[in-house]
């Protein structure tokens, strides 16, 4: 087991080389010159803008610097985004807004994602199923622009149960309905995917025996049905909270939320390189171990799944 | 050592927890037996006369080949063509009126023929962005969770790779590209969505493969003498699929929907091209005064969903053996 | 005219109600309102893009921030009228060499005195390549600049700036620039304290000015917040009426304005286009429409197969009057602009509503299609190419206006015509810069200062760095030169006037609409108005 951590441990340094690596090139493939925006509506001033491209290593070739960035990583030097700001104290600004946002919107969706999933399998067909249904249809047919909008339109400035913003500090109190918000879409799939491993085990021959062995109808249900039917919706969460960290693009616009997702976006959009790669990264960083805490938990959910030691 | 012992696997020596039940009573010995005893096409053959049967299956159908006839003729259900129909200012955000069912959008246009006529560009970026994303997402997922040791480690890290790429960030590169550059289609945003999301199904299949792999009716099959890439086409794969019908019915839809936040970052379709997506975003700056340009094209995606949904929920009662009754 | 003479009237109303208020009251100790003066208002505020440094902040974020921490020679009056704040007077006899004193005993908020050293070197510092300021561009006519602003120059002086005495500098131009004296009040001509030359960094994340406010010592926290205190010992003409401003850095409009009616936000520069329809509903009487010194215009390049010469100008008038700008402004943007009859904005001191050729600007759908087949009997229009305008959609909600026009001209013309999205500003900037555009672009001016030429030199002169549609004519050229070397503002302003007569007839960009402002505030506050820029007047602003 410890070998085997380890193992997955030793593959993060290919992907962080073939992650900066692709995530960079992309960058400047970018179209348009990002020191060209800087100006604005205004005429760009040829000087100034090659004082510049100097200052960012926008005048070497792609390979140069490429290399710079990772010479950089190695100084602990993350370099300074477009407004001269170190990249590093920007990072130590959005994660952990974000990390908590992400981590909120996870539990949430995990556990109510799970519980109507499991009350709607063993009710199958039934009214409950088929409300659930409707819910989850309306997640997913209505965009999260809309439903964000509408959600803190209602909740947020006409009930004002919470504030339509955050906050300085993104208290947590603040970070309920977004959490809520960007929870929605993963909810309808945890759900679906609870719901319907439960139906498919729920005929399993073993919970007919532990039924018959004279087991409580809850210990059955969640020590036999839902343990048993947790692998596709545990893969699906740890896949999602690098999702939930990165793609809260317009759940944190509409919040106003100071995360990862909107400073991503801002740099992609102006183009800057190292501000891109290195929250990049530390979105890479997210999956990997995410993924790995997934495929231990595998091992706990289906005693059938071993790891060798 | 050899790839599996790196992985995942069912340890025989070790006594088996009392939760999972005896053996010979599962209920994966039928489907050894079905295996076993019929010929090779038995497994879909009778998935299909099951299917038949079933009320869902006949609804969700009916539905779906409404959707396919409205997306492909849309003429014959909507007299106007907005193509050519001039959008008037003085209609906008107009109610319903003679020959307008649905009222106006902002712009003035009829709300009723955008959406009929939007259906085709919806309805292909979410088929065909889920059809890509399952086959290529799909067949990589299996792989790995399958062999297990390096191959899964190349194809699962590069799928977190993948995963981790911000979609808006390869969505712009892919689009300046010189063959996106002047024409966008449908079959662009195709390509940029399926690029990005094959990695959520990549997963989900991983895991389910992993989960089924290590069964017993997988051994007998083995020792029967089954190859073992047979093994996975014809035992793993259909009791692993599941979880993959689920994400992808999720997914058709969000894929539709992601069309309209690209479009509105102006990255997806052309202004001019017709689609829920792009009708659902413009419709978002009336929303408080007139909301009904935003739910119908959404009614239609629900609508669209639900039947794709129903579909899969029939297909995946009737593939697996375990819910099926004897 | 409806719309600025009522807001004229407006004002006037506005006047002598706070002539009343104040005769009545009779007290000192308050803002005219009679409010709260200690409460802090909290405003909405963008992330500045650059560290706070007068000559390197070309946009609104830190461009706000800038304006009220800084006082500089003159300021801008609510109405865009120049008034001294340091100057005591800035004096010329030729247009191009200017003598300026400053009034003496004025200190920044850490106590260094204000000289004319400030001034002068904050200009070379600002102009100076190896300082990379982004609106260096600024300083352009001061002699020494081309040497300054050289690539790789390590000049850092312009020969152009010279300190006379303790108050005194002259400045010497390299031609004749009549207005000249009104750019004063830009950001870029600020003054700054010794130390912010000697290390720029540390200074920009907390720079100190001379302006009605200074930052708070909690100051700049990045993308959360800029908390601003009064300047005790500013006395100039834009004194702080309150306890201090908290710019809450906000990531779109649709946020604050959720804010706004909550209540937890004070002051809403600017309505987004999503509440445009129900913010009057929203707020009741606690709104502002007020027109501002920007426009809105549609370039069509010259290198575009098919418009150039007569064909191309019979085009672009026909464009130009198939296209409804009252019925646009009416629908989509709720009245919340102003169909333009010139290349400038009324709120500059010039203006002329009916200049000859503004019926050029005016919708007529069959004089559009008769100008329309003219120019195809000249050069013959393929039906199947698509005219396109293109547009940025990373911010600005332009889509839908653009649809509006795209669709007036298949309605009005019979061509097909759309939309042209660009995902980001600098792609849509590259192509405008490099002339690879494939139809006409959206532009948009905001004055940097009042001044009638700043929306007319810098876009449709020949080789001027926004001269998007390349457009070359000589004449017009010849008038902006002779308006520049006219010996007052207003002198200049007529022949400015005259040269815009060229640019109605051909066209180079078609003139869609001003701007204005539309801005609300809470139940909290009050005295909310806006200045000639469409930015808040914050000092003025009081708590009830």
């Amino acid at each position: 087991m410890a070998s085997y951590i380890l193992k997955r441990f030793l593959q993060l340094i290919p992907v962080f080389l073939g992650a900066t690596f692709l995530v960079y090139y992309l960058v400047f493939s970018l179209p348009g010159d990002p020191i060209a925006a800087l100006f604005g509506d205004k005429p760009v001033n040829p000087a100034v803008a090659a004082q510049l491209r100097t200052q960012y290593h926008l005048d070497q070739p792609f390979i140069v610097q490429y290399l710079l960035y990772l010479k950089g990583i190695f100084t602990l030097d993350l370099g300074q985004d477009f407004s001269g700001r170190p990249i590093a104290a920007v990072l130590g600004e959005v994660f952990p807004v974000t990390a908590r946002l992400a981590i909120m919107a996870l539990i949430f969706e995990a556990f109510f994602g799970i519980l109507f999933g499991l009350l709607a399998g063993l009710r199958k067909g039934k009214f409950f199923d088929g409300t659930v249904l409707v819910a989850s249809l309306i997640v997913i047919g209505i965009p999260i622009f809309v439903l964000g909008f509408l959600m803190q339109f209602v909740i947020g400035v006409q009930l004002k149960w919470a504030k339509p913003t955050v906050g300085a500090g993104a208290p947590i109190p603040d970070l309920i309905l977004p959490a809520l918000v960007l929870g929605l879409v993963s909810f309808a799939y945890v759900l679906r995917l609870t719901r319907t491993s439960v139906i498919e085990n729920m005929n399993a021959d073993y919970v007919r025996t532990a039924t018959a062995k004279g087991l409580s109808r809850s210990r059955v249900v969640t020590v036999h049905i839902l343990r048993n039917s947790l692998i596709p919706v545990v893969t699906f969460l740890g896949a999602d909270l690098g999702s939930l960290m990165g793609g809260a693009i317009v759940t944190e616009g509409i919040f106003n939320v100071p995360g990862v997702g909107n400073r991503l976006y801002r740099a992609v959009l102006s183009g800057e390189g190292p501000t891109v790669v290195s929250i990049v990264t530390l979105l890479v960083l997210v999956y990997v171990i995410a993924n790995l805490v997934v495929d231990l938990l595998y091992a706990w959910l289906d005693p059938r799944i071993r790891y060798d030691s | 050592m050899t790839p599996e012992n790196s992985y995942p696997k069912m340890d025989s020596t070790e006594a088996i927890p009392h939760f999972v039940a005896p053996l010979e009573e599962t209920p994966l010995q039928a489907t050894d037996k079905v295996n076993e005893d019929e010929a090779p096409s038995s497994m879909w053959k009778e998935a299909w006369r099951n299917l038949r049967r079933q009320p869902l299956f006949i609804l969700s159908a009916l539905l779906i080949i409404l959707v396919i006839l409205v997306a492909l003729f849309p003429g014959l259900f909507s007299p106007l063509n907005p193509a050519n129909d001039v959008c008037q200012l003085q209609n906008s955000n107009g109610p319903a009126a003679a020959g307008h069912p649905l009222g106006f959008t902002q712009q003035g246009c009829d709300v009723y023929a955008r959406v009929i006529f939007g259906t085709q560009n919806s309805v292909t970026v979410g088929v065909f962005t889920t059809l890509a994303v399952v086959l290529l997402g799909g067949a990589i997922g299996a792989l790995a969770g399958y062999y297990g040791g390096w191959v899964d480690a190349v194809l699962a890290r590069i799928s977190d790779i993948f995963f981790a790429l911000p979609m808006i960030l390869g969505a712009i590169v892919v689009m300046q590209l010189p063959m996106f550059r002047t024409s966008r289609t449908a079959w662009t945003l195709v390509i940029i969505l399926a690029l990005f999301g094959w990695p959520q199904v990549a997963r989900i299949t991983r895991g389910a493969v992993i989960e089924v792999r290590n069964a017993d009716f997988i051994k007998s099959a083995r020792s029967l003498g089954v190859s073992r890439f047979r093994a996975l086409l014809r035992h793993v794969i259909p009791n692993a699929m599941a979880p993959v019908i689920v994400v992808a019915t999720i997914s058709l839809g969000t894929f539709i929907a992601a069309e309209s936040t690209l479009s509105f970052l102006g990255i997806g379709l052309p202004p001019s091209a017709m689609s829920w997506g792009n009708d659902i975003q413009s419709a978002q700056a009336s929303l408080r005064s007139n909301p009904w340009p935003l739910l119908w094209p959404s009614f239609a995606l629900i609508l669209t969903v639900l039947s794709f949904m129903m579909l899969g929920d029939a297909l995946r009662d009737a593939l697996d053996p375990k819910a099926r009754k004897r | 005219m409806r719309f600025s003479r009522t807001s004229k009237a407006l004002g006037l109303a506005a006047i002598a109600a706070l002539a009343l208020t104040a005769c009545g009251g009779g007290s000192t100790n308050s803002g005219s309102g009679g409010g709260n003066a200690s409460a802090v208002i909290t405003v909405d505020g963008s992330e500045p893009q650059n560290p706070l440094m007068p000559a390197g902040t070309n946009e609104v974020g830190g461009g706000k921030i800038i304006d009220l921490i800084f006082a500089g020679l003159v300021s801008y009056d609510s109405s865009g009228k120049k008034v001294n704040e340091l100057a005591d007077s800035i004096t010329t006899t030729d247009a191009q060499n200017y003598t300026i004193k400053i009034k003496s005993g004025k200190k920044f908020t850490n106590g260094e005195a204000i000289t004319a050293k400030s001034f002068v070197d904050a200009w070379n510092f600002g102009a100076a390549a190896k300082n990379a300021q982004l609106s260096s561009i600024f300083f352009e006519g001061i002699q020494g600049f081309d040497e300054a602003n050289k690539e790789g120059s390590t000049v850092d002086t312009m020969s152009g700036l010279k300190v006379v005495d303790e108050t005194t500098f002259t400045v010497a131009l390299t031609q004749k620039e009549s207005d000249w004296p009104l750019r004063l009040g830009y950001s870029a001509f600020m003054p700054l304290p010794s130390g912010a030359i000697k290390d720029p960094k540390t200074y920009g994340e907390k720079p100190v000015g001379d302006g009605p406010y200074k930052m708070d010592d909690s100051g700049w926290q990045h993308n959360v917040q800029i908390k601003l205190i009064p300047n005790p010992d500013y006395d100039g003409p834009r004194k702080a009426k309150n306890g201090g401003l908290v710019f809450k850095i906000y990531q779109n409009d649709d946020a604050a304005y959720q804010d706004l009616v909550s209540d937890n936000l004070d002051v809403l520069q600017t309505i987004p286009t999503s509440a445009i329809a129900n913010f009057k509903k929203d707020l009741g009487d606690r709104t502002i429409e007020k027109p501002y010194a920007g426009n809105q215009t549609i370039a069509i390049p010259y290198y575009l197969p098919g418009w150039s010469g007569e064909a191309g100008k019979l085009r672009r008038q026909a464009i130009s009057m198939a296209i409804d700008r009252p019925e646009i402004t009416k629908v989509i943007f709720s009245n919340g602009r102003q169909p333009a009859t010139d290349f400038t904005a009324p709120v500059l001191s010039g203006y002329d509503a009916n200049l000859p050729g503004s019926e050029n600007l005016k919708f007529d759908a069959a004089k559009a299609k008769q100008l329309w087949a003219q120019a195809d009997a000249i050069q013959k229009w393929d039906p199947n190419q698509t005219f396109t305008i293109a547009y940025n959609a990373d911010k600005g909600g332009h889509k839908a206006w653009v649809e509006a026009v795209t669709n007036q001209l298949k309605n009005n013309l019979g061509i097909k015509a759309e939309g042209k999205p660009y995902a980001t500003f600098k792609e849509a900037r590259n192509d405008a810069t490099k002339g690879t555009l494939t139809g006409a672009i959206r532009a948009g001016w905001q004055a940097d200062y009042p001044s009638l030429y700043n929306f007319l030199g810098p876009i449709y002169a020949k080789g001027a760095g926004s001269n998007d549609a390349r457009y070359d004519n000589p004449a017009f050229d010849a008038m902006l030169n002779k308006g520049l070397g006219a010996t007052s503002v207003d002198e200049g302003n007529k022949i400015f006037n005259q040269a815009q007569q060229i640019l109605l007839q051909d066209l180079p960009a078609i003139p869609l609409w001003y701007q204005v402002a539309q801005g609300g505030w809470s139940t909290k506050v009050t005295n909310v108005d806006y200045g000639w820029d469409g930015v808040p007047l914050y000092y003025n602003i009081t708590a009830k």
